[in-house]
């Protein structure tokens, strides 16, 4: 091979490229996921590990097994569409186990203002009061019942 | 987490994203490019005067690019899975590229072209040199010291065709750090068609104006008078791919401010207060219309060669450090507006942090360690080198 | 509301028994779970919104949330008159304690909750490097925590503002949709605590869902429709001021 006397060195240079192809190639099919690919361009075992996460809320319908007796007031009120972890925060762990796990008791002069503080930007409709106007500083709890809110009052009329 | 913030901005916008580090990839990628597109000049487009830089521009190149993955993994908060860009490169993403660009530009290209030009030279030390120096050489060589005067004449053929096919690839280096801000079509700081091209004009800028100040350095340390033919004509290179990249730049800022778009009016005020200094001052008025006006003063009038050197070296001191504050206005500036045009925050730069200020100038240093110890195993310029004509009075000897 | 609650007495006793086991410790999907019958998204209904904040704190728990960081947000807009160009937008630690009242009078004032649109043409998941994050054959748009580098592209390429990086982490998170919930048949973490209904999950491939009896009878529109990433989230009542 005349033409390629003097290119040694060139073949030398070749080979080693080679080499490190293959050794590339041969760590591609080792390291890549097994899963991956498996629906698209992921690993298909990510849609399965995103799905196993924890979780905090248990969600309404669980709490009826147990608090029928609130559930029962609430479902006549107009709370009755507010999800009683909404207020009382996540408590999957005490549906799992409710002797272990007390919901903690609430703060309604935090809880209640959140939403009913008077605010421009709430819908006109929505029930909103200026809070120190409103009760003088006396708790909402004083008049107001929280899973049934509306003041069945004997004299002066409801809510 | 406390940063200012003026205006609104989406809450998880606040914290920048992209540091000071992601300022320097594109800067170190860019003087890769630009130096090796001088090389290039010489071997591909037969300008013989830029010879003397020719060498040492693929130095500078080889230098740069090794230290450019360095910010990126600085960067990234899981390093250790950055292969994963060479299992599963997603091909829809334009960074998914950078591994194998960076991979075929470094082995395919610059070390094949180093190689092959520096050949004989390194043949020759592997047979001089003696200790570890000798071990280096003829680990270099292949195991072939074959310099025939027809290997050589191989040599050459094969390297021009690796220049030719390195001219497009030091584009596609450079051209896809364009692409990955100018294609995120949620930033309109960044989107634009224009951005991988005046990204890789403004990497010419720099990659030409650091060869030309190298040069002249080297020079006056190895005390050599310096050849004002090859420098006249690197600054006139220089002169020319300016004016492209200012008017590159000038026609995005008056199409901006012509169309005044819904993103304008907020990018204006941004240019205008947080960003002025680094954009305005830096890098359009020192760093771009200043280097072209000192270098257009040497292209016009007739002046003697002490002025013009001065000349060369003032204007390319300020076009890297102009270069350096577009790759800042880019991806810093591109991140402190939010994305409701509401508002704007501020960039909080840690010094002595894996992102921060320190490590930034460590990072720019390292590469011209890494030059003087190429240089030391690689001369650019072997007739003068002690060690080479020694060498050669030794093996001629023996025979 | 009536429909999604027949689904979910129906679901009840499968979701029981997988969630109590989850609760135990040992992850496993709904054995009911089909990805391609499923393509969700959400309904926001502006007119609802209250700002309560009920929704930013339930996400914050269901998920963990890192402080300072938001998988959905609220925020509140004044609009003066008729200069929709120019709305005052503000987000007090994204709505997670309520709103302090307005000090602005005059014009319009509204809430709008923001989080990830789960956009079908998703630009982030285009620009992810090694596929780490990618949107799920049911249409929700998730990171791969084991494989993320924290390259922060994604983030960069949201119109939206909803993904960040974990500092503890470095890894992408971004709202899941609460995947792990909606494939055992509850609903995510912000609709089951939003107190007006102003939060609704979807599943648009569901022909029993309510979602498609209100796309037929109400205008609807969507975040930065011109960027065409035909996002999921759907709000009605958005005001053309918000950005």
């Amino acid at each position: 091979m005349k033409a390629f006397k003097d290119a040694g060195h060139l073949f030398r240079l070749a080979s080693v490229f080679l080499v490190g192809g293959v050794l590339f190639l041969v760590f591609r099919g080792v390291l890549v996921p097994r899963s991956f690919g498996q629906y698209g361009h992921y690993r298909g075992n990510a849609i399965k590990e995103t799905a196993a996460l924890p979780i905090s809320y248990a969600g309404h319908q669980v709490c009826q097994s147990c608090h029928t007796d609130i559930l029962e007031v609430k479902s006549k009120g107009v709370h009755k569409r507010v999800a009683c972890e909404a207020c009382h925060g996540p408590l999957a762990k005490h549906a799992d186990d409710p002797a272990s796990v007390q919901p903690a008791k609430l703060d309604t002069a935090v809880l209640c203002v959140r939403c009913h503080e008077a605010n421009l930007a709430k819908p006109k409709t929505f029930p909103q009061v200026v809070s120190a106007e409103h009760s003088g500083g006396a708790p909402c709890e004083t008049c107001h019942q929280p899973h049934s809110p509306a003041i069945v009052a004997v004299a002066g009329g409801g809510q | 987490m406390q940063i200012p913030v003026e205006g609104f901005m989406y809450p998880n916008e606040v914290e920048l994203q992209w540091s000071v580090l992601i300022v320097l990839y594109p800067f170190l990628t860019g003087l890769v490019a630009g130096a090796f597109i001088l090389a290039s000049l010489e071997r591909v487009f037969m300008v013989k005067a830029v010879k003397p830089t020719y060498r040492l521009a693929l130095l500078t190149a080889l230098a740069f690019l090794i230290v450019a993955p360095l910010p990126l993994q600085l960067h990234l908060g899981h390093p250790e899975r950055s292969f994963e860009m060479y299992l599963t490169p997603h091909r829809s993403s334009a960074m998914a590229m950078f591994g194998f660009v960076y991979l075929w530009y470094l082995l395919a290209v610059l070390v094949v072209e180093i190689w092959l030009d520096y050949r004989h030279d390194i043949v020759v030390m592997s047979q001089g040199t003696t200790g570890w120096k000798r071990l280096v050489y003829r680990a270099l060589t292949l195991g072939s010291s074959n310099i025939s005067e027809r290997s050589l004449h191989i040599d050459e053929r094969v390297g021009w065709l690796v220049t030719v096919i390195g001219i497009p690839s030091a584009f596609l280096l450079h051209g896809y750090v364009g692409f990955i801000f100018g294609s995120v079509k949620a930033n309109p700081w960044w989107s634009s068609p224009l951005m991988p091209v005046v990204f890789l004009f403004s990497a010419m800028v720099s990659g030409i104006a650091i060869v030309l100040l190298l040069y002249m350095l080297m020079c006056r340390i190895r005390r050599e008078p310096i050849d004002m033919g090859c420098v006249d004509t690197v600054a006139k290179y220089l002169f020319y791919i300016f004016i492209i990249d200012f008017s590159l730049e000038m026609l995005d800022l008056i199409h901006r401010i012509y169309e005044a778009d819904e993103s304008f009016r907020s990018l204006d005020f941004m240019v205008h207060t947080r960003l002025f200094l680094s954009q305005v001052v830096i890098q359009i008025l020192l760093g771009t219309v200043l280097p072209i006006l000192l270098i257009g003063v040497t292209q016009v009038l007739k002046l003697a060669d002490k002025q013009r050197k001065r000349i060369y070296v003032v204007a390319g001191c300020l076009t890297m450090i102009g270069i350096f504050a577009m790759r800042w206005n880019v991806v810093i500036g591109g991140q402190l507006f939010s994305k409701s045009f509401l508002g704007y925050t501020t960039y909080k730069m840690g010094f002595a942090t894996r992102e921060g200020l320190l490590t930034a100038v460590v990072l720019t240093v390292l590469p011209f360690v890494i030059l003087w110890v190429l240089v030391k195993l690689l001369p650019p310029w072997p007739e003068k080198n002690s060690a080479l004509s020694s060498v050669a009075v030794a093996a001629h000897g023996a025979d | 509301m009536n429909m999604t609650r027949r689904q979910l007495l129906i679901l009840l006793p499968a979701a029981a028994v997988a969630w109590k086991s989850i609760l135990a410790g040992t992850p496993e999907t709904s054995p009911n779970y089909n990805m391609t019958e499923h393509w969700w998204g959400m309904l926001v209904d502006i007119t609802k919104c209250i700002g309560c904040g009920s929704c930013v704190r339930a996400c914050q728990m269901e998920n963990q949330v890192p402080d300072g960081y938001f998988r959905t947000w609220i925020e509140r807009y004044h609009v003066s008159d008729f200069d929709i160009e120019n709305p005052k937008v503000d987000s007090p630690d994204g709505g997670k304690n309520g709103f302090p009242p307005s000090t602005l009078s005059g014009g319009k004032d509204f809430f709008v909750p923001k989080m990830c649109n789960h956009c079908a043409d998703s630009p982030c998941t285009q620009v992810c490097p090694v596929g780490a994050t990618f949107v799920s054959p049911d249409g929700v748009v998730l990171v791969d925590q084991k494989y993320c580098l924290g390259c922060r592209y994604c983030v960069q390429a949201c119109p939206y503002g909803c993904r960040f990086v974990d500092p503890k982490k470095e890894t992408a998170q971004k709202c899941t949709l609460c995947y792990h919930r909606i494939t055992k048949g509850l609903t995510t973490a912000c609709c089951e605590n939003c107190p007006t209904g102003a939060r609704q999950l979807a599943d648009l491939k569901n022909p029993n869902d309510p979602i498609h009896e209100f796309l037929k009878t109400h205008a609807v529109q969507v975040l930065k429709p011109y960027l065409a990433t035909r996002s999921k989230l759907f709000y009605y009542g958005l005001d053309g001021s918000v950005r």
